[in-house]
Parts: C-alpha cells; sequence; structure tokens
C-alpha cells in the first residue's frame, strides 16, 4: 500500500510541478512576451477580438495583476479546460485545436509504444537466449548503429523510398480528402493507411532500447540458481526461456518505461512535422512558427500530462505484477 | 532516438560494485590516468570509436582551411547535383554542401563538448549533494531528479528555445545543458550513497576531516569513470539534440549545422528532386559520431567493470 500512495503523491507533485513549469517558462526569460503578442495584434491592423488578448493574459500573464494572482487564475483556468483562444487559428479556441489534434498522436504514439514493447522483449529474449550466436551479434550491432540515426532522417529517407519512388503509401497527411471524417470505415482504413509509414518510422528506433534492456537482463537472469534448477528437474527449454527467463527479466525493463515513452513523443513531433500528420507534434510545430503562444503552452501542457500519466499507469502495473515493490516501498 | 542512447551508455554504467574495483586499480599509481587511458584504448570498440571521433574533431577544428567553399557563399548555381566542383552538390540557394558538411561537424562538436559539459556539471552537483547529504535535501532533489527524468525533453526544449529573447548557439548549449542532467544526477546519487557508507570513508570522518575533503578527494576520485561516461552520454545526447532542434526550426538559424542543413534539405524538396547526396550525408554523420561516442563509452565501462575488459 506504502508503494501505492507514493506513487499516487509523486504523480500528483509531478502534475503540479509540470502546470507550474509551464507557469514559470514565459516569465523567467527576458523580455514580456505576452506585452508584445498584444502589441503586435494590436499594431498589425486587424480585427482584435478580446477574447485573443484574455487568452494571452491566462497563459502569459500582463503585468498589470500582481504574480500570485497570476498563478492562482492560472491555476484556476487549467482546471476548468480554459486555455483561451489561439490566435493563430482564431476563432477556435486552445482546447478545440489540442482536442482535435489529440487523438491522432494518442492512437499513434500509444500503438507503436506498444509494439516497440512487445517486439523489442521478444527480439531481446531471443538474442539472450543464443547469446553470442551470430542473431545476438547482428542485433547488438545492428542496435548500436540503427539508435543512433534521427528520427526525422530516417523518416526524409523513408518518405523518399515508399512514398516517391514505389508510391507504396501516401507521402503525408492522416487521412485521404475523399472520405469524411468519423466513425466510418472508410475514414478508418484511410486513416490506418496514412499512418503506416509514421509507425515504421517511429519502429525503427522504437523497440532498440526494449532489445537490449531485456537481452541485458535476461542473460543475468539466465545465469541465476533457479534457472539451473530449472535445467536440472529437466525442463524443455522453451519453459526454461519464457518461464524462468524472460518472466523475470521482464520486470526491470518495465522502469524504463518512462525514459522510452519520452523519446517516442519527441521522436512523433518530428515525424509528424515531416509527414504534414494532424497531431499534436505538427500543431506544436505551427504554433512555434506562427508565434501562437497560448496554444504553444497547452500543448506542452498535454504532451507533459500525457506522458507523466501514461507513468504513473505503469508504475501501478509495476507495482501489481511485482510484490517485492508493493512490500520494499521504493525500489 | 539519440536521447535515448546516451542514457543507455550511462545505464551500464551503473554497477553496485564498481567503487571497489576502480579503487583497487587505482590504488598502486595515485593518479590513474596512463592505465586508464589504456583500457580504453585495449577494448576493440574503444579504440575505433576514438578514431572515428578524431577524424570529426579535425574536420571541425580544421573546416575553415579544408573546406573547398566558405558555407555560406550563395554565388554558385543552386539544386546542383554531385559534380567535380561541389561534390556533394549545391543547395537550394547554390551553397557549397560539402563544405557545409565539413563545418556542420564543428557545430555538433562544440555543442557536445559544451552541453555536455553543463549538463554533467548540474547532474554531478545536485545527485553528490543529494547522495552524500540525505535526509530532507536529499527527497527533495530527488523529486526534482525524477521529475526531470519523467517530463518529456524534447517539448520542454522547444518551449524553452522558442521563449528565449536572444536566439544563438549558446541558447541551444544552454536549454540542452538545462534539460539533460536528471539521469547523470541520479547515477551519481546513487553511486554517492554506496561510497558514503565504506569503511575508509567512516575513517575519515573518525579522522576529523572537513566535508569537502571527503566528498572531492576521497570520494570524488572514485567516481571518475562514472563521471566520465556520464559525460560522453550528456555529450552523445546534446549532439543528437541540437540536430533535433535545429531541424525544428528552433535552433540558430545562422549556424550551419547538420540539422539545419537537413530542414533546409526537407523544406526545399530535396526528396522531391532526388538530391541523395545533400539529405544522406549529414544523417550519416550524426549517426557515426553518436556511434564514436558510445563505442568510446563502451571502453569507459571497462575502466569500471573488468569483467568488460579485452586483454
Amino acid at each position: 500500500m506504502v508503494y501505492f500512495i507514493r506513487k499516487i503523491i509523486f504523480f500528483l507533485l509531478t502534475l503540479w510541478a509540470a502546470a507550474t513549469l509551464n507557469f514559470i517558462i514565459p516569465r523567467i526569460q527576458g523580455g514580456d512576451p505576452a506585452q508584445a503578442i498584444v502589441q503586435r495584434i494590436i499594431g498589425s491592423n486587424q480585427a482584435v477580438d478580446p477574447r485573443q488578448i484574455e487568452g494571452i493574459r491566462l497563459m502569459l500573464g500582463v503585468p498589470d495583476d500582481p504574480l500570485l494572482t497570476q498563478y492562482w487564475n492560472y491555476l484556476g483556468a487549467i482546471l476548468r479546460g480554459e486555455f483561451g483562444i489561439s490566435y493563430s487559428y482564431m476563432p477556435y479556441t486552445v482546447t478545440h485545436m489540442v482536442g482535435e489534434a489529440l487523438p491522432w498522436t494518442l492512437v499513434l504514439v500509444g500503438v507503436t509504444q506498444l509494439l516497440s514493447f512487445a517486439i523489442g522483449t521478444l527480439i531481446g529474449t531471443w538474442a539472450a537466449w543464443r547469446r553470442n550466436g551470430a542473431f545476438d551479434s547482428i542485433i547488438t550491432t545492428a542496435s548500436s548503429f540503427f539508435g543512433t540515426l534521427p528520427f526525422f532522417w530516417i523518416a526524409m529517407i523513408f518518405i523518399y523510398l515508399f512514398a516517391f519512388e514505389y508510391k507504396w503509401f501516401p507521402d503525408g497527411g492522416g487521412f485521404s480528402g475523399e472520405v469524411t471524417t468519423g466513425w466510418n470505415w472508410a475514414f478508418i482504413r484511410s486513416a490506418a493507411y496514412h499512418s503506416v509509414l509514421p509507425a515504421l518510422c517511429l519502429m525503427i528506433v522504437g523497440p532498440i532500447g526494449w532489445i537490449m534492456g531485456m537481452r541485458n537482463t535476461m542473460v543475468q537472469t539466465l545465469g541465476e540458481d533457479y534457472t539451473r534448477l530449472a535445467r536440472a528437474k529437466g525442463l524443455t527449454n522453451r519453459r526454461i526461456a519464457f518461464m524462468y527467463g524472460a518472466r523475470n527479466a521482464i520486470l526491470p525493463n518495465v522502469t524504463g518505461f518512462a525514459i522510452s515513452l519520452g523519446g517516442m513523443v519527441g521522436g512523433t513531433i518530428f515525424i509528424e512535422q515531416i509527414f504534414n500528420y494532424p497531431g499534436m507534434g505538427q500543431l506544436m510545430f505551427d504554433a512555434l512558427g506562427n508565434r501562437d503562444y497560448p496554444l504553444m503552452q497547452a500543448i506542452f501542457l498535454f504532451i507533459t500530462v500525457g506522458v507523466l500519466t501514461a507513468n504513473f499507469l505503469a508504475d501501478m502495473l509495476y507495482g501489481v505484477i511485482d510484490p517485492r515493490v508493493r512490500r520494499g516501498g521504493e525500489s | 532516438m539519440s536521447f535515448q542512447e546516451g542514457q543507455i551508455a550511462g545505464e551500464e554504467s551503473l554497477q553496485p560494485d564498481l567503487g571497489s574495483r576502480y579503487e583497487d586499480e587505482a590504488r598502486p599509481s595515485r593518479i590513474p590516468i596512463p592505465g586508464w587511458l589504456r583500457i580504453v584504448w585495449q577494448n576493440r570498440k574503444a579504440r575505433f570509436g576514438i578514431v572515428l571521433l578524431g577524424v570529426f574533431v579535425f574536420f571541425a577544428i580544421f573546416a575553415p582551411w579544408l573546406a573547398p567553399y566558405d558555407p555560406r557563399d550563395n554565388d554558385y548555381l543552386p539544386f546542383q547535383t554531385p559534380n567535380s566542383d561541389h561534390w556533394l552538390g549545391t543547395t537550394q540557394a547554390g551553397q557549397d554542401i560539402f563544405s557545409q558538411l565539413m563545418w556542420g561537424a564543428r557545430t555538433s562538436i562544440v555543442v557536445g563538448i559544451l552541453a555536455g559539459a553543463l549538463s554533467t556539471i548540474i547532474g554531478l552537483v545536485i545527485g553528490m549533494i543529494a547522495g552524500y547529504v540525505g535526509g530532507v535535501i536529499d527527497e527533495v532533489l530527488s523529486f526534482f531528479i525524477n521529475l526531470a527524468l519523467v517530463v518529456p525533453t524534447l517539448p520542454l526544449m522547444v518551449v524553452l528555445a522558442a521563449y528565449s529573447p536572444v536566439k544563438g548557439l549558446w541558447t541551444v548549449i544552454i536549454v540542452i545543458g538545462v534539460t539533460g542532467w536528471a539521469w547523470g544526477a541520479r547515477v551519481k546519487r546513487s553511486q554517492m550513497i554506496t561510497l558514503k557508507e565504506r569503511d575508509y570513508i567512516t575513517a575519515s570522518i573518525f579522522a576529523g576531516d572537513s566535508m569537502p575533503r571527503i566528498v572531492f578527494r576521497e570520494i570524488m576520485p572514485n567516481m571518475t569513470s562514472l563521471v566520465v561516461a556520464g559525460y560522453i552520454g550528456a555529450a552523445t545526447a546534446a549532439i543528437g539534440a541540437e540536430a533535433g532542434l535545429a531541424f525544428l526550426g528552433v535552433g540558430d538559424p545562422l549556424t550551419i549545422s547538420w540539422g539545419t542543413m537537413l530542414q533546409w534539405a526537407n523544406n526545399s524538396g530535396a526528396l522531391l528532386t532526388g538530391q541523395w547526396a545533400w539529405i544522406v550525408p549529414p544523417g550519416i554523420c550524426l549517426a557515426l559520431l553518436i556511434t564514436a561516442l558510445t563505442f568510446i563509452n563502451f571502453g569507459v565501462d571497462a575502466i569500471s567493470n573488468p569483467h568488460l575488459r579485452e586483454e
């Protein structure tokens, strides 16, 4: 129980810290982005919607209020889910824009992360079982090379090969223009087809951390006494590999979840931008280009909260499947 | 991507019994540098890494003399494919790609050295204080370490860089440094906790040694290989991060780096025109430089873990 309470407290504290960080960043840097933006909007001779100013005031603060009041208003606003008006996508609210983009990224990252874990763990298991064999050497060498390739570079090469040269997959976008968005079969098929190439790019690097982690831990578990006992009992190789070696090696790897997910989210930002994929990464890039600070802030907050939540769930799961952590408190 | 790479390399050095082994190794010669280098050099992978890194450093230092053209000079015919005048062709603005590639090595190496140093120093200070002092301070610092570990780095770097009033290579270096210290801090904290329980530390405390002396003279030398491995890992991650930020266009637009080269190649449709020589070399160079550093770290790990040594 102590374990779960600790993790819940840590989760709530990190949520609060992320929100506070999001509040502080625009305010510690010199200059005054809020004022500059308000000036720019007013100066550009466009019709100014007072709600635009309100949005900027909410996210960045306008210096007439004391800092503590700003912070209080900010916390209240994010709890109510109010992030103001995006001024590059006027008249849409920031929440609306994020709501449009979020499902795309959630599905893309969710699926590739789970697949990476499954594939990486299997390959790692096989490499550890046949340690120092041909498969192991190839996988270890290939992993250390492919792991160094930048996501955006892989994406560029893949687009060239599979979209322009061979035309197997579309070169970008989330779905084709002919289908209507919604829960219909044609749309889902089109979206799935468009997501293959971006997902493949993530899957080149994605499993590598899991492969190496699994291989190294399982090499250790295979040397343990209980594995030797299993052999002595005459159990089948299959049973020794999966129930004794792999099963005990998976657990320590789950703790690598946060770092791996962070890497995946980072990769998605590049991939979405290159593929013009309608998710959070693409939206973040647009917000950056348009200097749409309220939108950028909200995206940063959503991505961070998403990663924190996923990590929290992984921690909870870890506590459920490994009784040792429950008893020993923080490992 | 490469962010993970440095962390994986660092993870290998987290051997629980690392201190004592290193200590035994260090005792005969008071200054362990020659034996140190010998062990790294004896590792075949590390030797390959050192040679490869040497090549990149050579080009980085001598780029102004070796590069055939000024990388910013846009006097040439744009969109050229490789030819005898321009070995890798020219950009959309008519700049020589091969010269840009050489200058790009400079940016990557400078960022690696400086941003890696910054995040190592932050990680070392926070990790050592948390590990040595313990108690409430450790709880608070550990919270920040864990927080920094779970917050996704790339969006954080993007937001920090976007708000920065000054745009330049220094901004990029600082942004990478202040976001990438957490892993190092965690490793150093746990190492500190194991080391401070050792008998010789208890002996120094009883002998009346001051705290700075214990931390810097007694404990620090036993963490050298960990710090070096952490530094190389941090530099590796920083090089990848710089390329990524430059590619997204949040870096310094005036710096010539492999990231900005790829950004321009992507924006000006080098894929459609099939300008392979513009796209492939920067990516390969990045991968090779990162591989070189990762391989050197295999050798550094062997210093603290004799099992990994190749005699």
